[in-house]
């Protein structure tokens, strides 16, 4: 309807605004006052790829890229505003800060030599994970038959330590611009005109400007690269925040498996950091998580204890339901459940290591334009319940890896958008299917009302023993 | 030759070629002066500018008559304001002209994506042949050192995938306008600008000059435009070096042809502009060997290519029926040298996955 009503009013109306901004003719991303780029060659330097965000997702991009055979010859920057994240010592104190690497991940990880540095860092692999519910008594184990690991659980600092080491390793082809900022960003035309640059342009806070084949915008959730391109978000606050610790176990286990369980106010997870210290990740309403964050050590640990134990939410109805359920399941499958274990007690949590953060679920409806794509938080956000949102990730890395090598090898431009389609495609179909499976999830386990818990009480049990619609759930998850 | 088409589309349909690309513009330019105008308000920028990134996408897919009749009305008020503005000595038509040349040779979707995406099986085609006889090469740059003679190189659409590939090509076209809208394309990426020399000359021009200099030839639809085949054949053999490589890829003389490639691409799909081919030019597979054998080449490889104009992308074929591909190389000695037996050429091969673990 817009694009009427200016034909209608025809050129004149705009002649205000100065010829020069339209005859320049390009789209000026509103950051900064718009200004016109002179026309291309030889202002600032040509860029094959800039990556926009030095975090864990950039930095990992930015190292895949610059370790990937085919792109041997390519100039790349990260841009990252905050300064170099890397300790030549490991920290005595574990981070409250901890991601679950699937085995896919850490495969992606291990082809740029970063999983190797973590590996001789710091982290733990678990080989089982339990899932239940707070309601009844049914519950899911995921389990590996073989030695095989399920995944990893490490802290995020050493994540980016591993990181920052690899990009150190090939500081030749990747330029590292710490302590930079992106102030506004220039989209070029989507064809070509033989006066105006066909590069995005980059400024930064100190003014200069960049000129790039192909931007990555992987500058978390609140992306500033997706706002400059236009692309719509669709956002949703939970009414959750995410409470995170680093807790010590009262007595020494072997601390392999990962624990989750669903309470009607959001469910709790115990993640192993070593024999004695476990990571704690406990979704929970706004005021609870604010009481959890200020009350004193000794209250917060009896509150997660009772949380992993307590049955006081259980109900006889739902309990004899659930039991006659299961064993008419036994009854078709005996040998599809396994035992359920109880978590280890928590004995004191490290002092300072409390910390909370509110949840949301995010989705951009475009991961990419002409000459550039999102990664990451910048394109996707979900729920911590999964533990999946760092392996979604790696997954988008190792996917637009995949496709920008094909791309140089076969001589084309890194910043076309057929390859940048594809790699769209590919990780919406993906990514999507798992939100919307979190988030189910999420609604599922967040009521106490009998039909719901019934409902998920047996399906958790179905699915628990059914052994093919596990191993399917697993192979997704380890990607 | 290739170009030739550009030059009678701009010659007879001026109008109809500004419309499609005036639609885009139309959209642009009230893009381009929204910053300025919400600049207070980044919300309004945001819609704004997704607004109009939607209707450019839209425009992409369907030329309405509405969209193509105030599109033209409004580019060509905006194009006299552009040049009569900012560009008072330059000869305004002159500038429209090339504008939309440049614009023709390089939109993905227009005129010419049927080229565009033929890259992505004649590239790999090429650099998997060379690579083949190398025994190793640079990583990020595997042609590099090679140096490629691109005739007929129009806008510069296979010239410049092999440039960034590291190989050191020259773009030759006797259409001056094409060679412009190549260079001024190349001129904004500083290491195409170094790899790439552009040149508005014939095949023939060439010859004295670059006397056994070039280790690959690329001729990629070019040889049915040829008035002499054979000539055509004899300067290529001159300027290669021995044992150098000669890459065709063209159209052939078969009924097929004649109904696909002319009845079917010209006046029905319109994937080429019309008038670009005479049948009577193209051809065939055997005839071109023959040829190319009685002049002191040997023929390595013919494979058969098919276009899908559904998925507008190409394929490898046993079929030669239509589109073919040509590699031969120059033999060091100037005689009627026995013809190698046809390379099975295993389609797999020219896929860059199985061939970048061969290969490295």
């Amino acid at each position: 309807m817009a694009s009427v009503v200016l034909l209608l009013l025809g050129p004149g109306v705009w002649a205000p605004l100065g010829g020069r901004l339209w005859l320049q003719g390009r789209r000026v991303a509103a950051l900064v006052p718009a200004r016109c780029a002179g026309s291309g060659s030889g202002s600032g330097s040509v860029y094959d790829v800039v990556v926009s965000g030095g975090g864990m997702v950039g930095s990992a991009m930015a190292a895949a890229l610059g370790h990937d055979v085919h792109l041997h010859d390519k100039k790349i920057l990260l841009l990252e505003a905050g300064s170099r994240k890397m300790s030549d010592r490991l920290p005595e104190h574990y981070s409250n800060r901890v991601s679950a690497i699937s085995p896919g991940s850490a495969t992606l990880l291990g082809s740029f030599g970063a999983w190797n540095h973590i590996c001789s860092m710091r982290c733990k692999p678990f080989r089982r994970m339990q899932v239940w519910d707070a309601c009844s008594e049914a519950m899911i184990i995921f389990d590996k038959d073989s030695l095989e690991d399920m995944g990893y659980i490490v802290e995020n600092d050493i994540v980016m330590s591993a990181l920052t080491k690899q990009l150190d390793a090939v500081s030749d082809r990747v330029e590292v611009l710490y302590r930079s900022r992106a102030v506004g960003y220039t989209w070029p035309f989507p064809y070509h005109t033989s006066d105006t640059s066909p590069w995005v342009q980059v400024d930064l806070a100190d003014g200069r400007r960049l000129q790039t084949k192909l931007l990555i915008g992987a500058d978390g959730q609140n992306s500033a690269v997706r706002k400059a391109a236009g692309i719509h978000n669709v956002q949703y606050q939970y009414d959750q925040s995410a409470v995170v610790a680093t807790l010590q176990l009262s007595e020494a286990t072997d601390n392999n498996v990962a624990w989750q369980r669903f309470l009607p106010s959001g469910p709790i997870a115990l993640l192993p950091l070593s024999d004695t210290a476990s990571s704690l990740v406990w979704s929970t309403s706004h005021e609870h998580a604010s009481q959890l964050l200020s009350m004193d050590g000794e209250s917060f640990v009896d509150s997660i204890n009772s949380a992993f134990w307590s049955n006081a939410n259980h109900s006889d109805f739902i309990d004899t339901a659930g039991s006659m359920f299961r064993s008419a399941v036994t009854l078709l499958m005996p040998s599809g459940t396994a035992a359920r274990q109880l978590p280890p007690s928590v004995a004191k949590v490290d002092p300072k290591s409390r910390a909370v953060f509110p949840l949301g679920l995010g989705h951009a409806t475009e991961y990419v334009q002409h000459r550039m794509a999102l990664i990451g938080d910048a394109a996707h956000r979900v729920h911590p319940l999964a533990g999946q949102g760092v392996n979604m990730v790696f997954g988008d890395i190792a996917c637009l890896i995949h496709h920008i090598s094909t791309a140089a090898f076969d001589g084309k431009d890194l910043g076309s958008i057929k390859h940048l389609l594809q790699y769209e495609t590919e990780r919406q179909r993906y990514n999507l299917s798992l939100m919307a499976a979190i988030d189910l999830l999420k609604r599922l386990y967040s009521t106490s009302v009998a039909p719901f818990v019934l409902l998920r009480t047996w399906g958790l049990q179905t699915t628990n023993a059914v052994s093919p619609v596990k191993e399917q759930i697993m192979a997704f998850a380890s990607k | 030759m290739r170009l030739s088409r550009a030059a009678r589309v701009l010659g007879g349909g001026g109008g109809q070629g500004i419309a499609p690309l005036g639609g885009r513009r139309c959209c642009y330019r009230r893009l381009g002066a929204a910053p300025g105008n919400w600049l207070s308000d980044p919300l309004q920028i945001g819609l704004w500018s997704s607004y109009a990134n939607y209707n450019w996408k839209m425009q992409l897919k369907s030329n309405s008559t509405f969209a193509c009749l105030t599109g033209m009305r409004n580019s060509r008020s905006a194009m006299e304001r552009l040049y009569s503005s900012s560009h008072t000595t330059v000869d305004s038509k002159e500038m429209k002209k090339f504008q939309l040349l440049a614009h023709e040779w390089w939109d993905e979707h227009g005129k010419y994506s049927a080229l565009h995406s033929m890259n992505d099986i004649r590239v790999p085609f090429i650099r998997d042949t060379i690579l083949n006889m190398k025994n190793d090469y640079q990583l990020g740059s595997p042609l590099c050192g090679i140096k490629i003679l691109d005739v007929g190189c129009g806008g510069g659409l296979l010239t410049e995938p092999l440039g960034r590939l590291g190989a050191s090509v020259t773009g030759i076209d006797p259409q001056e306008d094409s060679i412009r809208t190549a260079e001024a394309h190349k001129s904004f990426d500083p290491v195409l600008a170094e790899r790439i020399k552009y040149k508005s000359c014939s095949l023939e021009d060439t010859v004295e000059e670059a006397t056994e200099t070039f280790d690959v030839i690329v001729a990629s639809e070019v040889v049915e435009h040829v008035a002499d085949l054979e000539m055509f054949i004899k300067c290529c053999y001159e300027v290669l070096k021995p044992e150098g490589s000669l890459f065709i890829t063209t159209i052939n003389k078969t009924q097929l042809s004649y109904l696909l490639g002319i009845i079917a691409a010209e006046k029905l799909l319109g994937i080429v502009p019309e008038g670009t081919h005479d049948w009577e030019k193209f051809v065939s597979p055997e005839e071109l060997e023959s040829l190319l054998e009685s002049n002191g080449f040997v023929v390595k490889t013919v494979n058969g290519m098919s276009y899908n104009p559904l998925l507008g992308s190409w394929s490898w074929t046993e079929n030669t029926s239509i589109n073919y591909a040509l590699h031969a190389i120059k033999s060091g000695v100037q005689q009627q040298s026995e013809r190698e037996p046809h390379l099975e050429v295993d389609e797999e091969q020219h896929r860059p996955k199985s061939v970048t673990s061969t290969a490295i």
